[in-house]
């Protein structure tokens, strides 16, 4: 059971967490036809987008409500409203999702309110799907406004459904949390297809992040789920969340539709996974595929001929807390000491990681932890490069963002194949660095007068 | 927030600023740039501006007074490169939470402070406001005064909030604090005649390194650079230079023409892209230093530099031109200083068929069409669709445009080129000219794209995307051409002025109410050209084509 503490310092330095609203505008994007659309300053949007752009290299629909600074006294009425009209005349959007920002937060503007106006004003508007959810940058972090968001999607755009009424048995709802990448989507998609099952993704960013070449030329995203969709999830027989953020969104779907749910902390590593097929083995009622099967012996294998070099590393690893779970749970149950822990929000599933304690911190918290600790691997996003030049020990680029890397959209953690892949990676990254910079010399084993090793072995 | 708005007021009246001659006095008071629309706006905030044009201060830490979103979404997005210090890329920030918002941040913003001079000693520090501790009325220049004094280190306050505008005016606004602040606080230990500051170089990819050892050579001094691979103290003597030169952009036009009104530094706005250019800056920089004092024969010796390095690059190019023989480009870029590529990409033998002219004035279609032929495209504005249609009509090989629209060319399967901020190439003074011109080959050349042009094997032959996408504005053409309502609503939407948001039809309403025969008279009443000036002449086209009494009565 691991101690969850708070840094105490009053200047972040490189930080590991990002903000709550362009959490909230990624999950925008995995609906098809949407605008994200953030209530704030010109600023707020552009860094957000452009750290969408460089993670998946791809246009990414983004958009703002350009407050100045006598409109963000004044009240942001006009501002929205304008924004509203603009883009639902000119990019003929399906769906506008509005976030919040610290600026219109710190002066309080009621967009709820704002909405209802606009929609009496704009009969053309009365019925179109506009959702907004609050998400102030000055508080959580970036896991937190995808979690508020979806949860708020399912809130405005799931069709109630009576109690009693028919579902249909084949429809599996799906909320994924934000750590899972457009191709882990897709990896859940055919697994679950493969049990005959249909089931309906939200958001889905396999649709609009995949990198797919669109039929056409859209100002908005160019595929996900379809808000006609979203509305008939209500009728699926069971909803499948994945990581604890979407615990939130899983309970509403329930709420207002009656749709049981089942939540899946994890989907990396042999047990998870074992978990995940069982159980839709079961709501299936259809025998595991032969492909699942292999798999799994493919992944056992994986984990014997990977151990070596993972059992014993020390880990440093920094991430939103359902990664942060995920991907040091596995690690640990690999071998591996999960060293130093950094994450960015409050999370119930924190203090069950395994190790001493986990921090709400920094990157260069975890570089100092690191240091002292003696660690040999570090996990977390791009931002880790500048900390793992200077530790000198393997580094493995895991979340959002990765800029400085191609094929962020496509890695893979999830499934028995997912983890196959990433241990393979991880070992890899060991073995090359053993390679390059941990060659025994004639010294290397020699010892001093006073019986103690000058170097001490670097063989793992 | 008096003094804020005082040195906002201050910005915009920069004579320096060609376009600001062309405004009225209630104009220059809106601002330099167009109002932003909601909803339909794209670029960064005041903030993202100030920090871009300091953060390549290299020894110097940059502390970020807000919430998350302005230094966590953005830190370390710049490829600035640095031969000494990496401080700069260390991100420092308050992340301010809600009991900050509530109490306020000054307390956390001074203790901030405090910890980076202790764990990091930097020469000096940089504190940036943002919206959040504007609204609430952290006093930053207070608490970096107050820091200053107890710790006895430059704490700078940089005032640049991103409610206040856009990025180009955050640039202006860091300039404001380094001229504040910092230049002419401390002294160098000498000087000599042959030493420049240069204003408004950001050392991206490490790019002003291609051009550095050729001022070496010429024993010219770069006391001080603005602000790529910058030091601190550098910055704070600059006001000891000679003379100034203020690259390309006009991010820091304010920095340039101040310091010539208070050292007496005079300046000239010049540019390393391209060989023309190059040569003509490394010119104007022996120029100004020989009358400011340096001995004659530095001109002798700058124009030997120049006559080896242009027959060196010149001799390079040599190679390319079989290769890119009926070899066509599109150029897309925002602004002028693509013309000295221009000659470049002609003197290898490829050939421009069109170029983006959206803020072009009518000096430059002129050069255009001198440089070009008179039938060259000229791109006024575009969706991503239309230039597509663009490099397809124009039967281009190769885009070379900025990141923004890389996409469209790329979703394509055409070649393209990053000639914009964004790109990991260093294409700066003579050796640069040589890199982008291997670039543009290996681009054209890959034998990628003919895999990638072949319709997938399900597909009917000739039948995929790009030709529906063509076939739909085809269609959409059609239709509009046989609804003349629609044909006319079109013709009169066209944007004329892009600053101000001014349609044709607005402009001929204009013209037939009031029977306005002069562009000034046009923009009186509609505000057309009340902005970057660069739509003066297609509004004299407009005039020249209106009937004749209109046109009797302006003579």
């Amino acid at each position: 059971m691991a101690i969850v503490t708070t840094s105490k310092k009053a200047c972040s330095v490189n930080p590991l967490k990002m903000s709550q609203p362009i959490g909230g505008s990624f999950a925008f994007m995995g609906l098809r036809g949407a605008m994200p659309l953030l209530h704030g300053s010109q600023g707020c949007t552009s860094f957000g987008l452009t750290l969408f752009v460089r993670h998946f290299k791809e246009a990414v629909p983004m958009q703002t409500t350009a407050m100045s600074e006598v409109a963000t006294v004044l009240g942001g009425y006009e501002n929205v409203e304008q924004a509203i009209l603009n883009i639902y005349n000119r990019t003929k959007p399906e769906i506008i999702g509005i976030n919040s920002t610290g600026v219109t937060e710190t002066k309080g503007d009621d967009v709820e309110g704002f909405i209802r106006l606009i929609r009496q004003k704009h009969p053309q508007l009365e019925k179109f799907p506009l959702v907004y959810v609050a998400t102030p940058d000055f508080k959580d972090a970036f896991q937190d406004g995808w979690e508020k968001t979806v949860a708020r999607m399912v809130e405005v755009l799931v069709d109630p459904v009576e109690a009693g009424a028919a579902r249909d048995a084949a429809r599996v709802n799906v909320l994924p949390g934000c750590h899972l990448t457009p191709g882990d989507l897709d990896e859940l998609r055919t697994i679950i297809e493969d049990f005959g099952l249909k089931p309906s993704f939200l958001p889905d960013l396999a649709g609009s992040l995949d990198g797919h070449i669109p039929d056409e030329f859209t100002p908005t995203t160019i595929g996900g789920i379809g808000v006609d969709e979203i509305a008939t999830m209500g009728k699926a027989a069971w909803t499948i969340a994945i990581g604890a953020q979407m615990r939130r969104a899983a309970e509403a779907m329930q709420q207002k539709a009656g749709v049981p749910f089942r939540l899946f902390e994890r989907l990396c590593g042999l047990a998870p996974n074992d978990e995940f097929i069982a159980f839709l083995s079961e709501i299936s009622g259809r025998p595991v595929p032969a492909k699942y099967r292999r798999q799994r012996g493919q992944l056992a294998d994986a984990m014997l001929d990977t151990h070596f070099h993972i059992g014993g590393r020390k880990l440093a690893i920094g991430a939103e807390p359902d990664l942060l779970f995920d991907l040091s749970s596995m690690l640990h149950e690999m071998g591996a000491e999960v060293a130093a822990a950094v994450t960015t929000t409050a999370s119930p599933v924190l203090e069950r990681i395994k190790t001493q304690e986990v921090l709400i911190g920094d990157l260069e918290d975890l570089e100092e932890l690191a240091k002292a600790r003696d660690c040999d691997l570090l996990i977390t996003h791009s931002h880790g490069r500048q900390a793992a030049s200077r530790l000198k020990i393997p580094f493995y680029r895991a979340g959002f963002p990765m800029f400085d890397r191609l094929g962020a959209g496509h890695q893979l953690s999830v499934g028995y194949r997912g983890t196959r892949g990433l241990i393979f990676d991880l070992a890899n990254l060991v073995i090359a660095d053993r390679e390059a910079n941990h060659q025994p010399t004639p010294d290397t084993w020699r010892t001093t007068d006073s019986g103690l090793q000058v170097v001490p072995p670097q063989l793992h | 927030m008096s003094s804020l708005s005082a040195t906002i007021q201050d910005v915009f009246n920069e004579p320096g600023c060609g376009k600001n001659a062309n405004k009225t006095e209630a104009e220059r008071k809106k601002g330099c740039t167009k109002q932003l629309q909601p909803g339909g706006a794209a670029g960064g905030c005041a903030f993202d501006g100030a920090k871009i044009a300091l953060q390549p201060f290299t020894d110097v830490a940059h502390l970020v007074h807000g919430p998350i979103a302005c230094e966590g979404n953005s830190w370390d997005n710049r490829g600035s490169a640095s031969s000494g210090s990496d401080l700069w890329r260390r991100s420092f920030t308050t992340d301010m939470n809600e009991t900050d918002i509530v109490f306020g941040g000054e307390k956390r913003l001074y203790k901030a402070i405090k910890e980076v001079i202790e764990k990091y000693d930097p020469p000096a520090i940089f504190v940036y406001q943002t919206c959040v501790p504007a609204m609430i009325g952290d006093d930053i220049n207070a608490v970096c005064k107050a820091a200053a004094t107890k710790f006895g280190k430059p704490v700078i306050p940089v005032n640049s909030p991103g409610f206040v505008g856009p990025k180009n005016l955050g640039n202006k606004l860091a300039g404001e604090a380094l001229l504040d602040h910092v230049i002419g606080t401390e002294e160098p230990d000498y000087t000599t005649p042959y030493d420049i500051n240069i204003i408004g170089e950001y050392n991206l990819s490490g790019e002003f390194w291609q051009v550095k050892p050729l001022l070496d050579e010429l024993g010219i001094r770069i006391l001080s650079c603005i602000s790529g691979d910058g030091k601190y103290r550098e910055l704070a003597y600059s006001h000891r230079a000679r003379a100034a030169m203020m690259v390309c952009s006009k991010a820091m036009i304010n920095v340039a023409r101040k310091m010539e009104e208070r050292y007496g530094i005079p300046y000239f706005e010049g540019s390393f892209y391209g060989i023309q250019d190059s040569s003509d800056s490394l010119r104007e920089i022996a120029r100004l230093l020989i009358e400011r004092g340096a001995p004659a024969e530095l001109m002798d010796r700058t124009e030997a530099v120049i006559a080896r390095e242009e027959a060196k690059a010149w001799a390079a190019i040599e190679r390319f031109k079989p290769r890119f023989k009926d070899k066509k480009v599109l150029l897309i870029t925002g602004g002028v200083k693509s013309w000295s590529v221009v000659a470049a990409l002609q003197e290898a033998g490829l050939e421009i068929v069109g170029t983006s002219v959206k803020k072009s004035t009518k000096e430059d279609k002129e050069r255009i069409k001198e440089l070009m032929g008179q039938d060259a495209h000229m791109i006024e504005d575009m969706t991503p669709r239309e230039m597509y249609k663009m490099l397809k009509d124009a039967r281009a090989d190769i885009m070379l445009s900025g990141g923004k629209s890389q996409f469209v060319a790329l979703k394509a399967a055409m070649p393209w080129l990053d000639i914009n901020q964004e790109r990991s190439h260093a294409y700066m003074g003579y050796i640069g000219m040589v890199t982008l011109m291997e670039q543009i080959e290996k681009a054209l050349y890959n034998p990628m794209w003919a895999q990638l042009r072949r319709p997938a094997p399900w597909d009917e032959a000739g039948i995929n995307w790009q030709t529906k996408a063509m076939a739909q504005m085809d269609a959409q053409a059609a239709e509009i051409a046989a609804d003349p309502v629609r044909a006319e609503e079109t013709r009169r939407a066209r944007k004329i002025c892009h600053c101000k948001t001014v349609d044709l039809g607005t402009i001929e309403d204009a013209i037939a109410a009031h029977g306005l025969s002069t562009v000034d008279a046009v923009k009186e009443h509609t505000n057309a050209s009340g902005g970057c000036g660069a739509c003066k002449g297609r509004i004299e086209d407009i005039l020249a084509a209106q009937p004749a009494p209109v046109l009797q009565a302006a003579e």
